[in-house]
């Protein structure tokens, strides 16, 4: 279980969140440009990868803001929370 | 049987509180302070249980909660009945009564030790490798083997017991009081920070408490006697909170520890009652010290399994602390000098022993010679070949070990006991420490795993970090605590240890016998009867990976989790395959460390508290008039409103006529209503919706649909124009929260720039559907200033008024087809609503309906309810929706999906309306839809999602998703069920009132 440092509240119980999947996915501007591959790409496409991931979260129960956060998938050691809009942290 | 081996007055064990208990029907006598264990022990009872899979009969073997054998149903018969119990950790109170597990008729005379004949037909993986084929005859064998497989029994009856959770935060927590836990403790309070000390036994101070060594001194006192005088100086320290008869059950990353506090189990049932049994408590701690001890390990050689066989350890608490003695001829097999000190505990007691058996060439320490000063016979080099007794120990024959200790050499001796205390060396017990995430090592000097790599703040001090010498492990904790408390002074500073203790030690993980190998049975998990050859066969087997080999043969699976075998194993696994213990690595160490009772893992989420429910404003009216409910999400919505003993079925006939045929009401308020408000809220519905927005007039309502971006349908309902830039949105009763998410999680992150702000008022109206040919009468005497015409008040859409000195808001829309108004008012008012439009509606016989009647009409008119004819593999093109989908728009939630390869396939499965040709006929919801009968494999076309029989029309009616079913108007399909073929035809799905004439009726 988790604790989280939510950037808006400071740190809760995981219990309080949500995961909301790979981060720095950009809906495209213009869908209709697309080919099919392209556009299965943005919908279908995830990383699962064992060892540092970038995600999407939520503080659902909580101020309901998406942040992002980098985990270690292998440890569960979270390694850098940030704000929606900020660049992720270079390692 | 009956004679008493208490031996010596303990002060832990209360003689003048004589408690009697029953165990197997028998009646016996223990002392307060007593485990089940200690209190059959001084009774002379061994024999307490069957193994799982030989049925081999098996006796106490440890005093603790690593205990594989003696495992009982505790209170058989009861509404408190617990299996799977392990008698060491059970404290006696008056009327108890336990029972052996896994034998029948009696754990004396067990018809399944035909099984312990029959072992050579049980080799590890015996059940894969034999009901394998013929594949057919599984559903046989099944039956067999589920009716011999578990342990205890379960309860019957519901738990008359009271859980409870509670959550703690604590700057330090301790797990385990020992002497090191205790030390620790004892500095962090003292030092500010705020501290949890817990324990599973009942008395602080593990086994130091009991230690007498002679030749051990703290402060110039026996260990145990400076132990007590620190435990009584816990009680004036502040910061500190102490916990006994508590267990740590799972060690979760970030210092989140679930523990298990007992508090009734030990009392008698008339003091159980209006009492919290046990409670979870729910500790995150900024720091965590692990002081869980560690476990003696058993020595594995063949036949080591008797009632009688005992890790020595367990010999010398129950002499020691219980003041019992285990046997009257007492024999040690040992691999190192702890034995030595279970022999003095003995001897010192008055208590026989015969001899000691050590593998180990020659040991010289003070304890060895003491041993041999009493006369206690050593044999050394030596190792026990074989036991005999099948109830109960009666001797042991030893043989001289070769150098390399792979074989035995000389003659067989033979040595009469009922006792043999085995000591194996010591294990650290580092169960919670892996659970936590963090990683081992394995020392190859001492034979054991060790902390390593610590993933969150803790430390591991005391013998599950590696010190087993007193002196060792007060100086290592004082600058342990030094360290990770980051303080300069401690108790620990002026300790004065003298200690005269040896750490030497033989390891040999199979201990040779005269017989070979598969005509020994040398155990290695107890519980699950796995032996040393069952672990060796999978390696024949070819099967390599540690967890692979625990599977197979079940080692280490047992409610024990291998407690006490795990490292044996380990060991022989590595020995047989050539590799180093460290390099073969460890089986998951998993969480509970102990059963848990579901009891204490659901507290007090039982009952009407399992799950949240919610109920509308207007819930008493419907209770009062005796509606059934049907749980929705989390509300319980009024589902059908029997009256005079009605079906189902009659009152859903009833309440749809009566609402076409004059007036019906529906509670609505379950709806999701999100108020959107904001400069950009009309761009925002544009971008959410498939059908577009901007132009919708102040006051007027809209469908809309709501996709994912996948292009299925996710969610619908209709939105009302409030103000230039004020909507409100209805979301499906279901689907409101995960909605709201949704919208949150786009404008939070792909369009921030939008200047929208969204507000869910789910809660905040209470809604009252009026439908049918009367309602406008019904509102014109509710309200009787408001212009009700066509002209002012139109079919979608929406005034603002007052009911009395209520305000509402009433739209004009319509899910049955019939002219309707939804009538919102503040959810403190919705009761007072629903009563004035039944009194207004009484002389047009209005009809309260369910949620039942409103699908029966809804599927009436053809209208989706998403969930139900949906299942999220539909678009809005399948559903024959494609009016609703914006071609002008250039872009809103999964558009780019309608015009995938695969969402624009002709042959997709597609919304359709079905009629049987006998229209009495109702179809079954999810019943499958062919085109051929005489075909195999037959090919399935679709399924039915909504059947009625729509008592306005007089016939079935039913809506399905068939493959292609866009051009299948007309044609006729089947529908088979078990033992009838049903002849339906495709229709239009809309089987009433095509033209929406009723609407403006």
């Amino acid at each position: 279980m988790f604790l989280i440092n939510c950037p808006y509240c400071g740190e809760r119980d995981q219990q309080e969140f949500k995961a909301g999947g790979e981060a720095h996915i950009e809906r495209p501007k213009q869908p209709t440009e697309l080919s099919d591959d392209e556009w299965a790409e943005y919908l279908f496409m995830r990383k699962n990868i064992k060892g540092v991931q970038f995600e999407r979260w939520n503080h659902a129960h909580g101020c309901r803001k998406w942040f992002n956060m980098v985990r270690d998938t292998s440890n569960d050691e979270i390694k850098a929370i940030y704000k929606m809009g900020e660049k992720p942290p270079t390692q | 049987m009956t004679k008493n081996l208490r031996v010596k007055s303990s002060e832990y064990i209360d003689e003048t509180n004589r408690i009697s208990f029953k165990f197997n029907g028998r009646t016996y006598h223990g002392f307060k302070g007593d485990t089940l264990a200690s209190a059959l022990l001084a009774n002379n009872v061994h024999l307490v249980g069957r193994s799982f899979k030989y049925h081999r009969p098996r006796g106490i073997m440890t005093s603790g909660s690593e205990e594989p054998n003696a495992i009982v149903q505790v209170n058989p018969g009861t509404n408190r009945t617990e299996p799977n119990v392990r008698a060491t950790e059970v404290e006696i109170y008056e009327g108890l009564e336990a029972s052996s597990q896994n034998c029948w008729p009696s754990v004396e005379f067990d018809i399944g030790g035909i099984n312990n004949f029959l072992s050579p037909f049980f080799p590890a993986g015996f059940y894969y490798k034999t009901f394998m084929w013929p594949a057919s005859f599984w559903e046989k064998y099944e039956f067999f083997i589920r009716h011999s497989a578990g342990l205890g029994k379960s309860p019957t009856s519901s738990d008359p017991d009271i859980y409870d959770h509670r959550n703690i935060h604590c700057d330090v927590l301790v797990v385990g009081a020992g002497i090191s836990g205790i030390l620790a403790a004892k500095n962090a309070a003292k030092n500010n920070f705020k501290t949890l000390l817990l324990d599973e036994k009942n008395e602080l101070g593990g086994s130091t408490i009991f230690e007498n060594n002679e030749f051990n001194k703290i402060d110039n006192k026996a260990p145990s006697e400076w132990l007590k005088a620190e435990i009584k100086e816990l009680k004036n320290i502040k910061n500190l909170e102490i916990k006994t008869r508590t267990s740590v059950a799972a060690y979760h990353q970030y210092n989140y520890l679930l523990a298990r506090e007992n508090l009734t189990d030990h009392l008698e049932a008339k003091d159980k009652t209006n009492k919290i049994r046990q409670r979870l408590l729910k500790i995150r701690a900024k720091k965590v010290i692990l002081a869980t001890g560690a476990l003696e390990r058993p020595l594995i050689f063949n036949n080591n399994d008797r009632p009688g066989i005992m890790l020595s350890s367990a010999v010398k608490k129950y002499s020691e602390f219980y003041g019992v003695a285990c046997g009257s001829r007492n024999v040690f097999f040992t691999n190192n000098d702890s034995a030595y000190e279970s022999a003095i505990s003995l001897y010192n007691k008055g208590i026989n022993v015969e001899a000691i058996i050590d593998i180990r060439e020659q040991s010289e320490s003070k304890i060895v010679k003491k041993v041999k000063e009493a006369g206690i016979k050593v044999y050394w080099s030596h190792t026990i070949v074989d036991t005999a007794g099948y109830k109960r120990l009666n001797s042991i024959s030893i043989m001289k070990l070769s150098n390399d200790g792979t074989s035995v050499t000389g003659s067989k001796i033979s040595i009469s006991c009922d006792c043999l205390g085995v000591a194996g060396g010591w294990t650290p017990a580092i169960h919670l420490y892996t659970q936590s995430g963090s990683k081992l090592k394995f020392d190859e000097k001492k034979q054991i795993f060790l902390p390593n790599q610590n993933t969150s703040e803790q430390i591991s001090v005391g013998s599950c970090g590696g010190d087993f010498k007193i002196d060792e492990i007060i100086k290592n904790l004082n600058q342990n605590l030094k360290d990770n408390l980051n303080i300069k002074e401690t108790d620990l500073d002026n300790i004065k240890v003298e200690i005269d203790q040896e750490n030497s030690k033989r390891n040999i993980w199979l201990l040779p016998s005269d017989k070979p190998l598969g005509k020994t049975k040398p155990f290695v998990d107890y519980q699950n009867d796995a032996t040393a050859k069952d672990i060796k066969l999978a390696l024949r087997e070819g099967f390599r990976s540690i967890e692979h080999v625990k599977r197979y043969t079940t080692t280490g699976m047992g409610t024990d989790q291998g407690k006490l075998g795990n490292m044996h194993a380990l060991g022989i696994i590595a020995d047989t395959a050539g590799v180093k213990m460290g390099e073969l690595g460890t089986t998951t160490f998993r969480p509970p460390y102990t059963p848990l009772t579901f009891g204490t893992i659901v507290g007090r989420n039982v009952g009407k508290f399992f799950d949240i429910f919610r109920r509308t404003p207007m819930n008493d009216w419907h209770v009062e008039n005796k509606a059934e409910f049907e749980n929705v999400g989390q509300w319980k919505r009024a589902w059908y409103y029997p009256i005079n003993g009605e079906t189902m079925h009659q009152a859903v006939q009833r309440e749809s006529k009566a609402a076409r045929e004059s007036a019906g009401i529906l509670d609505a308020s379950t709806l999701g209503k999100i108020d959107i408000q904001g400069s950009d809220a009309s761009e925002f519905l544009n971008r959410v919706y498939t059908n577009a927005w901007s132009k919708l007039a102040i006051g007027k309502c809209r469908y809309g649909l709501m996709l994912n971006e996948d292009g299925m349908v996710y969610d619908d309902g209709v939105t009302t124009r409030l103000g230039e830039n004020h909507y409100i949105m209805t979301t499906t009763t279901g689907g409101a929260a995960n909605v709201l998410g949704k919208l949150e999680d786009y404008l939070q992150t792909e369009w921030p720039e939008l200047d929208v702000y969204l507000t869910s008022v789910t809660d905040h109206y209470a809604t009252a559907s009026l439908c049918g040919p009367n309602s406008k009468k019904i509102l014109k005497k509710i309200i009787p200033d408001l212009d009700l015409s066509d002209e002012n008040f139109p079919h979608m859409s929406f005034k603002e008024t007052n009911i009395g000195h209520i305000q509402c808001r009433i739209m004009r829309i319509s899910f049955t087809g019939e002219h309707s108004y939804e009538i919102n008012v503040q959810a403190s008012y919705g009761k007072d609503l629903w009563k004035k439009c039944m009194e207004a509606g009484q002389e047009f016989n209005i009809t309260p309906y369910g949620t039942e009647t409103m699908h029966l009409l809804r599927a009436e008119k053809g209208f989706i309810i998403v969930g139900q004819d949906t299942d999220g593999t539909m678009t809005p093109i399948d559903l024959q929706m494609d009016w609703i989908v914006s071609k002008k728009k250039y872009d809103f939630i999964g558009k780019r999906s309608l015009y995938r390869s695969d969402t624009m396939r002709e042959d997709r499965k597609q919304l359709v309306g079905l009629l049987t040709d006998d229209p009495n006929i109702v179809l079954e919801e999810g019943a499958q839809i062919v085109s051929e009968l005489n075909q195999s494999p037959v090919e399935m076309l679709g399924h039915v999602t909504s059947s009625y029989f729509s008592p306005n029309l007089k016939k079935s009616i039913a809506l399905a998703v068939v493959r292609g079913g866009k051009d299948m108007m007309g044609k006729k399909l089947f529908v088979p069920m078990e033992n009838k073929n049903i002849n339906v035809t495709v229709a239009n799905p809309v089987f009433y009132d095509e033209k929406n004439e009723r609407l403006n009726a």
